[in-house]
């Protein structure tokens, strides 16, 4: 009897231990930023692991570049959907009033044209671009670190997130401070050499070297600092978990 | 009281496996539907010749097999529910592991017998499945030579290479490791090896469900579920 209730005792101070532990590990996980923005659903224990895990063991790590000889002769254009009146406006002038608006949580809010950027800082990188469905090129992306771009605006203390919108209508993504202030993390404007195609996304294309392809979205017209994506659609992070994929696509 | 056939953390372990393998098989062919071509080397799509093309309807209207694009495109949970059975079943295994090894799990039921670490000995086990003989009455409490062979290559080395092929196509984990994924070949590779090493897993799998068939599949069902001898020592007749 005394055995049964020791036992009794044992496991519900286990329990309660673990409960605290657990919820300190919560607290923990949150100040650190290794929760996702969309942990909430049943698949929210894997999305977490792997993004805490990766945070944590990798979050410095650079994408794999590779030699000139290694660029894929013929890289594959994914189709978006039909470009907007705006953006054929834009095209007809050879993109020369294209805007790219950073607000938000900045010291101060600013407006870049394609040259602007290309004034703040240049990076080229050989790195490869792969596809949720599996297939992959190698390209040399050419672009402004959007490191460079934050430099230049300011930004402020408590920003967590940054949001991109592209031209085409509900394509949005966001990422973290770490992914944003990474080095490979550029707007890309070039491509093997040349201006960026707009079929690969050009004028302006946000490319987060160390997340698959639908992190990297085409035709980038605004970006916005902010603490929390709560605001942002439906709160998941961005349009890719109001579609069922996951916000953190480093896999 | 008899000792349990299997203990509870074989059981426990396994059962989770097979929980995890089978979410992991499914979601992982949902996927390969979305573009069911394999290639060789660092990168592939559509404009790269393949190694080889399933012969599959697609889900998606980027790759055109011939087949048409009529699947319905389940990608989204099929990556999450992927990556979370992953998950669960890493951590299972590495509880498995380090138990086994504390407890001598691996050293006293998995490795072979001193005797039998020979192809003779796996040849003589053959011939007695081939002629149907009776089992070794050893073999109730514990496995014999293929056995142990074939769970050891399960745990130790297709385990480990389908969780590293797996590993080898996140950008992360590339840029971190980069010669782990060069050793494999390169991204597309390692996908290839990936989904070889799967059929070798489901090989697997349907062999053991044939034994398992073959030699009774509810009494060692019941013993993989209790842990109870599958050949209980009978009561004596005239109990009360």
């Amino acid at each position: 009897m005394s055995l049964s209730r020791r036992k009794l005792i044992t496991t519900g101070l286990a329990a309660a231990a673990g409960a605290t532990g657990l919820a300190a590990a919560d607290r923990l996980a949150r100040r650190y930023g290794l929760i996702p923005p969309d942990s909430a659903g049943i698949y929210g224990p894997g999305e977490t692991l792997t993004y805490a895990a990766q945070r944590l063991l990798a979050s410095h790590s650079f994408a794999r570049e590779f030699p000139r000889s290694m660029i894929s002769a013929a890289p594959f254009l994914n189709e978006t959907s039909p470009l907007t009146d705006n953006f054929k406006r834009q095209q007809a002038h050879g993109f020369s009033d294209w805007r790219l608006t950073v607000d938000g949580a900045v010291a101060h809010t600013a407006s870049f044209s394609v040259a602007d950027l290309r004034a703040l800082g240049r990076r080229s990188q050989i790195t490869e671009i792969a596809c949720e469905e599996g297939w992959s090129y190698i390209a040399e992306w050419i672009g402004t670190p959007l490191s460079a771009v934050l430099r230049e605006t300011g930004i402020l203390p408590h920003a967590r997130y940054i949001v991109y919108f592209s031209d085409q209508p509900d394509w949005w993504e966001s990422i973290d401070m770490p992914e944003a202030l990474h080095p490979q993390t550029v707007l890309a404007w070039g491509m093997n050499d040349a201006d960026l195609p707009v079929g690969f996304g050009g004028p302006l294309r946000m490319r987060v070297a160390r997340q698959l392809g639908y992190k990297n979205v085409k035709y980038i017209t605004r970006i916005t600092a902010t603490d929390s994506l709560k605001p942002f659609g439906k709160g998941l992070g961005s349009a890719s978990p109001e579609a069922g994929y996951a916000w953190y696509a480093g896999i | 009281m008899i000792k349990p056939r299997h203990t509870a953390l074989v059981r426990f372990t396994h059962w989770i496996t097979v929980v995890s393998f089978a979410a992991l098989l499914v979601t992982g062919l949902e996927l390969v539907v979305s573009h069911p071509r394999f290639y060789w080397g660092e990168t592939g799509n559509v404009n790269i010749h393949p190694a080889f093309t399933l012969p599959l309807p697609t889900s998606r209207g980027t790759v055109d097999n011939g087949y048409g694009s009529n699947m319905p495109d389940q990608n989204g949970w099929s990556r999450a529910l992927h990556f979370q059975a992953a998950w669960l079943l890493v951590l299972t295994g590495a509880v498995y592991l380090v138990a086994g090894i504390l407890s001598g799990h691996f050293r006293r039921n998995l490795v072979p017998l001193p005797g039998q670490r020979t192809a003779r000995a796996c040849l003589h086990r053959i011939a007695q499945y081939l002629r149907r003989a009776p089992a070794d009455p050893a073999e109730s409490s514990s496995y014999n030579v293929l056995q142990r062979w074939a769970y050891l290559a399960v745990i130790f080395v297709l385990f480990p290479l389908v969780l590293w092929t797996g590993l080898a196509l996140s950008p992360v984990f590339e840029g971190a490791f980069p010669a782990a994924v060069m050793l494999l070949g390169g991204r597309q590779s390692a996908r290839t090896l990936h989904f070889f090493l799967t059929w070798a897993l489901v090989a697997f799998l349907a062999v053991h469900l044939v034994m398992i068939a073959v030699h009774g599949f509810w009494r060692l069902t019941r013993a993989m579920l209790t842990g109870r001898a599958a050949t209980p020592p009978a009561l004596p007749e005239n109990q009360p």
